[in-house]
Protein backbone atom coordinates (compact mmCIF):
# COMPACT_ATOMS: atom_id res chain seq x y z
CA UNK A 1 0.00 0.00 0.00
CA UNK A 2 2.79 2.40 0.85
CA UNK A 3 5.00 2.87 -2.16
CA UNK A 4 8.09 4.97 -2.68
CA UNK A 5 5.62 7.66 -3.47
CA UNK A 6 7.87 10.74 -3.50
CA UNK A 7 9.60 9.60 -6.65
CA UNK A 8 6.34 8.59 -8.29
CA UNK A 9 4.06 11.54 -8.07
CA UNK A 10 5.24 15.16 -8.23
CA UNK A 11 2.07 16.25 -6.42
CA UNK A 12 2.91 14.01 -3.50
CA UNK A 13 6.54 15.04 -3.53
CA UNK A 14 5.31 18.57 -3.20
CA UNK A 15 3.10 17.80 -0.22
CA UNK A 16 5.99 15.92 1.38
CA UNK A 17 8.10 19.07 1.28
CA UNK A 18 5.20 21.16 2.51
CA UNK A 19 4.46 19.02 5.54
CA UNK A 20 8.11 18.49 6.36
CA UNK A 21 8.62 22.24 6.26
CA UNK A 22 5.78 22.77 8.73
CA UNK A 23 6.81 19.99 11.10
CA UNK A 24 9.17 22.33 12.98
CA UNK A 25 7.95 24.81 15.60
CA UNK A 26 10.40 27.57 14.62
CA UNK A 27 9.43 27.27 10.97
CA UNK A 28 5.74 27.42 11.86
CA UNK A 29 6.44 30.56 13.86
CA UNK A 30 8.28 32.10 10.92
CA UNK A 31 5.28 31.33 8.71
CA UNK A 32 2.84 32.84 11.21
CA UNK A 33 4.99 35.93 11.43
CA UNK A 34 5.58 36.42 7.73
CA UNK A 35 1.92 35.87 6.83
CA UNK A 36 1.25 39.29 8.34
CA UNK A 37 3.97 41.05 6.38
CA UNK A 38 7.47 40.93 4.98
CA UNK A 39 10.37 40.46 7.35
CA UNK A 40 14.08 40.39 6.71
CA UNK A 41 16.02 37.26 7.65
CA UNK A 42 18.04 39.29 10.15
CA UNK A 43 14.92 40.63 11.88
CA UNK A 44 13.55 37.08 12.03
CA UNK A 45 16.86 35.87 13.45
CA UNK A 46 16.49 38.27 16.38
CA UNK A 47 13.25 36.49 17.37
CA UNK A 48 14.83 33.12 18.06
CA UNK A 49 17.58 31.94 20.37
CA UNK A 50 19.65 30.58 17.51
CA UNK A 51 22.23 31.77 15.03
CA UNK A 52 21.49 33.82 11.91
CA UNK A 53 22.71 30.85 9.85
CA UNK A 54 20.27 28.49 11.59
CA UNK A 55 17.33 30.81 10.92
CA UNK A 56 18.51 31.24 7.34
CA UNK A 57 18.40 27.44 6.97
CA UNK A 58 14.83 27.34 8.28
CA UNK A 59 13.85 30.03 5.78
CA UNK A 60 15.53 28.01 3.01
CA UNK A 61 13.47 24.89 3.90
CA UNK A 62 10.28 26.98 3.82
CA UNK A 63 11.34 28.52 0.51
CA UNK A 64 12.02 25.15 -1.12
CA UNK A 65 8.57 23.98 -0.01
CA UNK A 66 7.05 27.03 -1.63
CA UNK A 67 5.66 28.32 1.65
CA UNK A 68 7.61 31.59 1.67
CA UNK A 69 8.99 33.79 -1.06
CA UNK A 70 12.28 35.67 -0.79
CA UNK A 71 12.96 39.03 -2.33
CA UNK A 72 16.26 40.85 -2.30
CA UNK A 73 16.12 44.40 -1.07
CA UNK A 74 19.50 46.05 -0.85
CA UNK A 75 21.66 43.78 1.27
CA UNK A 76 18.62 42.24 2.92
CA UNK A 77 16.42 39.29 1.97
CA UNK A 78 12.74 39.94 2.61
CA UNK A 79 10.66 36.90 3.49
CA UNK A 80 6.92 36.60 3.02
CA UNK A 81 4.64 33.58 3.54
CA UNK A 82 2.39 32.32 0.76
CA UNK A 83 -1.16 32.08 2.09
CA UNK A 84 -2.12 29.45 -0.51
CA UNK A 85 0.53 27.03 0.70
CA UNK A 86 -0.72 27.38 4.24
CA UNK A 87 -4.25 26.80 3.00
CA UNK A 88 -3.15 23.44 1.60
CA UNK A 89 -2.45 22.22 5.12
CA UNK A 90 -5.80 23.62 6.16
CA UNK A 91 -7.38 21.53 3.45
CA UNK A 92 -5.81 18.37 4.87
CA UNK A 93 -7.67 19.13 8.07
CA UNK A 94 -10.79 19.75 5.95
CA UNK A 95 -10.57 16.18 4.71
CA UNK A 96 -10.25 14.91 8.25
CA UNK A 97 -13.23 17.05 9.16
CA UNK A 98 -15.25 15.36 6.42
CA UNK A 99 -14.42 11.95 7.90
CA UNK A 100 -15.67 13.06 11.32
CA UNK A 101 -18.78 14.73 9.92
CA UNK A 102 -19.64 11.38 8.31
CA UNK A 103 -19.11 9.62 11.63
CA UNK A 104 -21.28 12.12 13.50
CA UNK A 105 -24.07 11.66 10.93
CA UNK A 106 -23.90 7.87 11.29
CA UNK A 107 -24.03 8.15 15.09
CA UNK A 108 -27.05 10.41 14.75
CA UNK A 109 -28.81 7.84 12.55
CA UNK A 110 -27.87 5.07 14.98
CA UNK A 111 -29.28 6.96 17.95
CA UNK A 112 -32.50 7.66 16.05
CA UNK A 113 -33.24 3.92 15.88
CA UNK A 114 -35.61 2.52 18.50
CA UNK A 115 -33.72 1.25 21.55
CA UNK A 116 -33.17 -2.50 21.53
CA UNK A 117 -35.27 -4.27 24.12
CA UNK A 118 -37.04 -1.06 25.01
CA UNK A 119 -40.75 -1.13 25.62
CA UNK A 120 -42.66 0.35 22.69
CA UNK B 1 -27.67 19.91 12.06
CA UNK B 2 -25.79 17.23 13.91
CA UNK B 3 -22.43 18.99 13.77
CA UNK B 4 -22.64 22.36 15.49
CA UNK B 5 -19.02 23.52 15.55
CA UNK B 6 -15.69 22.73 13.90
CA UNK B 7 -12.41 24.21 15.02
CA UNK B 8 -9.11 23.68 13.26
CA UNK B 9 -5.85 24.63 14.84
CA UNK B 10 -3.34 24.33 12.01
CA UNK B 11 -0.43 25.08 14.29
CA UNK B 12 -1.35 22.45 16.89
CA UNK B 13 -2.60 20.09 14.13
CA UNK B 14 -5.82 19.60 16.04
CA UNK B 15 -9.35 19.21 14.74
CA UNK B 16 -12.14 19.73 17.28
CA UNK B 17 -15.62 18.80 16.12
CA UNK B 18 -18.79 19.29 18.18
CA UNK B 19 -22.10 17.55 17.54
CA UNK B 20 -25.44 17.52 19.34
CA UNK B 21 -27.54 14.36 19.55
CA UNK B 22 -31.17 13.99 20.62
CA UNK B 23 -30.42 11.46 23.34
CA UNK B 24 -29.19 11.46 26.94
CA UNK B 25 -25.45 11.02 27.58
CA UNK B 26 -25.93 7.41 28.78
CA UNK B 27 -27.39 6.51 25.40
CA UNK B 28 -24.84 8.44 23.33
CA UNK B 29 -22.11 6.74 25.32
CA UNK B 30 -23.25 3.33 24.00
CA UNK B 31 -21.92 4.20 20.51
CA UNK B 32 -18.45 3.96 22.13
CA UNK B 33 -19.07 1.34 24.80
CA UNK B 34 -20.94 -1.22 22.69
CA UNK B 35 -18.62 -2.74 20.06
CA UNK B 36 -21.54 -3.74 17.82
CA UNK B 37 -22.73 -0.14 17.79
CA UNK B 38 -19.21 1.24 17.40
CA UNK B 39 -18.63 -0.76 14.24
CA UNK B 40 -21.75 0.73 12.68
CA UNK B 41 -20.26 4.23 12.52
CA UNK B 42 -16.46 4.19 12.85
CA UNK B 43 -15.77 3.16 9.26
CA UNK B 44 -17.36 4.84 6.24
CA UNK B 45 -20.05 2.79 4.42
CA UNK B 46 -17.44 1.78 1.82
CA UNK B 47 -15.01 0.55 4.54
CA UNK B 48 -17.09 -0.95 7.35
CA UNK B 49 -15.33 -1.58 10.64
CA UNK B 50 -15.23 -4.88 12.51
CA UNK B 51 -14.32 -4.63 16.20
CA UNK B 52 -12.47 -7.72 17.40
CA UNK B 53 -11.42 -6.66 20.92
CA UNK B 54 -13.07 -4.09 23.10
CA UNK B 55 -11.72 -3.32 26.55
CA UNK B 56 -12.79 0.20 27.42
CA UNK B 57 -10.69 0.65 30.55
CA UNK B 58 -7.54 2.70 31.14
CA UNK B 59 -4.73 0.72 29.50
CA UNK B 60 -7.28 -1.42 27.68
CA UNK B 61 -7.23 -1.99 23.94
CA UNK B 62 -9.92 -1.78 21.28
CA UNK B 63 -8.94 -3.60 18.09
CA UNK B 64 -10.66 -3.20 14.76
CA UNK B 65 -10.18 -3.61 11.06
CA UNK B 66 -11.85 -1.90 8.16
CA UNK B 67 -12.61 -3.81 4.96
CA UNK B 68 -12.32 -2.14 1.57
CA UNK B 69 -14.67 -2.96 -1.34
CA UNK B 70 -11.77 -5.02 -2.76
CA UNK B 71 -11.59 -7.03 0.45
CA UNK B 72 -8.37 -5.43 1.77
CA UNK B 73 -8.26 -5.18 5.52
CA UNK B 74 -6.86 -2.15 7.36
CA UNK B 75 -6.10 -2.89 10.98
CA UNK B 76 -6.01 -0.40 13.79
CA UNK B 77 -6.29 -0.26 17.52
CA UNK B 78 -6.98 2.19 20.29
CA UNK B 79 -5.05 2.28 23.52
CA UNK B 80 -7.39 3.68 26.13
CA UNK B 81 -5.90 6.44 28.28
CA UNK B 82 -8.84 7.61 30.40
CA UNK B 83 -12.48 6.57 30.74
CA UNK B 84 -15.17 8.28 32.78
CA UNK B 85 -18.51 6.88 31.57
CA UNK B 86 -20.64 8.45 30.24
CA UNK B 87 -18.79 11.74 30.02
CA UNK B 88 -15.21 11.29 28.96
CA UNK B 89 -12.96 9.04 26.91
CA UNK B 90 -9.45 9.56 25.60
CA UNK B 91 -7.36 7.17 23.56
CA UNK B 92 -4.58 6.87 21.03
CA UNK B 93 -5.55 5.50 17.63
CA UNK B 94 -2.74 3.57 15.95
CA UNK B 95 -2.14 1.30 13.00
CA UNK B 96 -1.55 -2.43 13.25
CA UNK B 97 -0.21 -5.11 10.94
CA UNK B 98 -2.42 -7.89 9.57
CA UNK B 99 -1.91 -9.90 12.75
CA UNK B 100 -3.19 -6.94 14.76
CA UNK B 101 0.22 -6.11 16.26
CA UNK B 102 1.32 -2.50 16.58
CA UNK B 103 2.91 -1.25 13.37
CA UNK B 104 6.24 0.38 14.28
CA UNK B 105 6.96 3.95 13.18
CA UNK B 106 3.37 4.57 12.26
CA UNK B 107 1.63 7.77 13.31
CA UNK B 108 -0.60 7.78 16.34
CA UNK B 109 -3.58 10.12 16.56
CA UNK B 110 -4.79 11.21 19.98
CA UNK B 111 -8.55 11.49 20.45
CA UNK B 112 -10.33 13.17 23.31
CA UNK B 113 -14.09 12.66 23.62
CA UNK B 114 -16.32 14.71 25.92
CA UNK B 115 -20.08 14.23 26.40
CA UNK B 116 -22.14 16.92 28.07
CA UNK B 117 -25.90 16.83 28.68
CA UNK B 118 -27.59 20.04 27.62
CA UNK B 119 -30.48 19.62 30.10
CA UNK B 120 -33.17 19.29 27.43
CA UNK B 121 -32.68 15.60 26.69
CA UNK B 122 -29.92 16.34 24.19
CA UNK B 123 -26.20 15.65 24.54
CA UNK B 124 -23.28 17.54 23.12
CA UNK B 125 -20.31 15.44 22.05
CA UNK B 126 -16.91 17.04 21.44
CA UNK B 127 -14.17 15.05 19.72
CA UNK B 128 -10.69 16.59 19.58
CA UNK B 129 -8.23 14.77 17.32
CA UNK B 130 -4.56 15.70 17.46
CA UNK B 131 -1.85 14.63 15.06
CA UNK B 132 1.56 14.29 16.69
CA UNK B 133 3.25 16.15 13.81
CA UNK B 134 2.73 17.29 10.27
CA UNK B 135 4.90 14.32 9.30
CA UNK B 136 2.38 12.05 10.97
CA UNK B 137 -0.36 13.64 8.90
CA UNK B 138 1.76 13.03 5.86
CA UNK B 139 2.16 9.37 6.84
CA UNK B 140 -1.58 9.05 7.29
CA UNK B 141 -1.99 10.30 3.76
CA UNK B 142 0.53 7.78 2.49
CA UNK B 143 -1.33 5.03 4.27
CA UNK B 144 -4.35 5.87 2.21
CA UNK B 145 -6.14 6.02 5.52
CA UNK B 146 -7.69 9.36 4.78
CA UNK B 147 -9.21 8.43 1.49
CA UNK B 148 -9.63 11.34 -0.82
CA UNK B 149 -6.82 13.45 0.53
CA UNK B 150 -4.35 12.55 -2.17
CA UNK B 151 -7.00 13.39 -4.74
CA UNK B 152 -7.48 16.72 -3.01
CA UNK B 153 -3.73 17.41 -3.07
CA UNK B 154 -3.53 16.57 -6.74
CA UNK B 155 -6.22 19.15 -7.40
CA UNK B 156 -4.49 21.79 -5.30
CA UNK B 157 -0.98 21.40 -6.66
CA UNK B 158 -1.72 23.05 -10.04
CA UNK B 159 -3.06 26.04 -8.10
CA UNK B 160 0.16 26.25 -6.12
CA UNK B 161 2.20 26.03 -9.31
CA UNK B 162 0.43 29.15 -10.60
CA UNK B 163 1.55 31.20 -7.61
Amino acid sequence: MVEAHAAVDPAEAHIDRLLHALSDATRRDIVRHTLRGEHSVSSLARRYPMSFAAVQKHVAVLHRAGIVSKQAKGREQLVRADIDAVRTVARLLDQYEAIWRGRMDRIDALLAEPEQGADP
Amino acid sequence: MTVTDVRKDIDALTLTITAVFAAPAERVWTVWSDPRRLERWWGPPTHPATVTDHDLRPGGVVRYFMTSPEGDKYHGFWTIATVDAPHHLSFEDAFADDAGNAAPNMPVTRAEVTLRELGDGRTEMIVASTFPSAEAMEQLIEMGMLAGIVLCITQITPLLAEA
